[in-house]
């Protein structure tokens, strides 16, 4: 049945063995065309116009939005990983949050320093304590809290399933920033690409947003993906170094 | 501080963080194919990568 011939596809990729085939396969593709499209993208970015009251300063649109977006579905990313830890028992899953939280804390900073430098000009102010700036300050420090959790505990699996739950209580902060601009006073302008009445941004921005989006989005899975396989690879090494030390270990107990 | 401070501070701001991000990566996954190479060569295997014996069965 193609239900069942699904799932079986599926349980094949939560073997780390068949993941690390399909990753050696895929990586070298996902990086060129990462390059690729950042290449075009920064291409469309420097021969677009200024906006009218922006002028230049809009060209800092492209690698802020992006950021912020990543910031946010890297969570989320996170959150359907532990979902996959705590219901499905997925091997994958507790790899899958755990190497995607550096990866979400990263584009947070980008999204929080570019951010800084484009409402220096445009609002006269580096930062506000308002809604939307704040959420995203809160979304930062909750992935630098959870890179410290998953570090700080030796068991892998415990570790694991505690990050689970913070991530999926965390979760709720993914609306609060999505829609901080809607439901509160706020210095940061509304959503003008995704909204239900369709993008409010004039095109000559929003192909070189949608390029660079691409690039942004394409570039952390690439990463996201190479670093499964690096803590993959590292869980490989420590499991070997048990093993060793038990083979050490095993001639004297005979002797005892 | 001009406009095109604001825009090329942006633009290096993104660089340096995402040049780090994909060296980490990058040299965290050499580091980690060295000691694996090591492992192996010291003789240690996972059970999954040893290999059969002649008659086919498990050891």
């Amino acid at each position: 049945m193609p239900e069942s011939l699904a799932i079986t596809k599926f349980s094949d990729l939560a073997n780390p063995t068949r993941f690390l085939g399909l990753a050696a396969r895929i990586l070298p593709w996902m990086a060129g065309m990462t390059a690729i499209l950042f290449a075009i993208g920064l291409y469309l970015t420097f021969a677009s116009d200024g906006d009218y009251q922006q002028g230049m300063t809009v060209r800092i649109m492209y690698v802020h939005v992006p950021s912020a977006w990543l910031s946010m579905m890297c969570y989320s990313v996170m959150a359907v990983s532990a979902i996959g830890t705590l219901v499905w028992r997925h091997p994958l899953a507790d790899v899958s949050h755990k190497t995607a939280a550096p990866l979400g804390a990263a584009f947070t900073l980008i999204a929080l320093a570019t951010g800084s430098l484009w409402g220096k000009p445009m609002w006269g102010t580096w930062w506000v304590w308002d809604a939307r700036l704040t959420s995203v300050f809160v979304l930062f420090l909750m992935y630098l809290g959870l890179i410290a959790l998953t570090r700080a505990m030796d068991d892998p699996g415990k570790a694991a399933r505690v990050s689970a739950v913070l991530i999926l209580v965390g979760f709720v902060n993914i609306p609060i920033i999505k829609f901080s601009v809607d439901w509160w006073n706020t210095l940061h302008q509304p959503a003008s690409v995704i909204r239900l009445d369709g993008p409010t941004i004039d095109k000559e921005f929003l192909w070189p947003l949608l390029v660079m989006a691409i690039a942004f989005t394409l570039l952390f899975f690439t990463l996201h993906i190479a670093a499964m396989r690096n803590e993959i690879w590292r869980r490989r090494v420590s499991a070997q170094r048990r093993m060793a030390a038990r083979m050490a270990g095993q001639p004297s107990a005979k002797e005892a | 501080m001009t406009h095109t401070f604001y825009i090329s501070a942006s633009y290096i701001v993104a660089a340096i963080v995402i040049l780090c991000l994909i060296g980490w990566v990058w040299l965290d996954g050499r580091a980690r194919q060295k000691e694996l190479a090591e492992l192996e060569a010291s003789g240690i295997r996972r059970r999954s990568a040893r290999p059969t014996p002649k008659d086919g069965t498990a050891s």
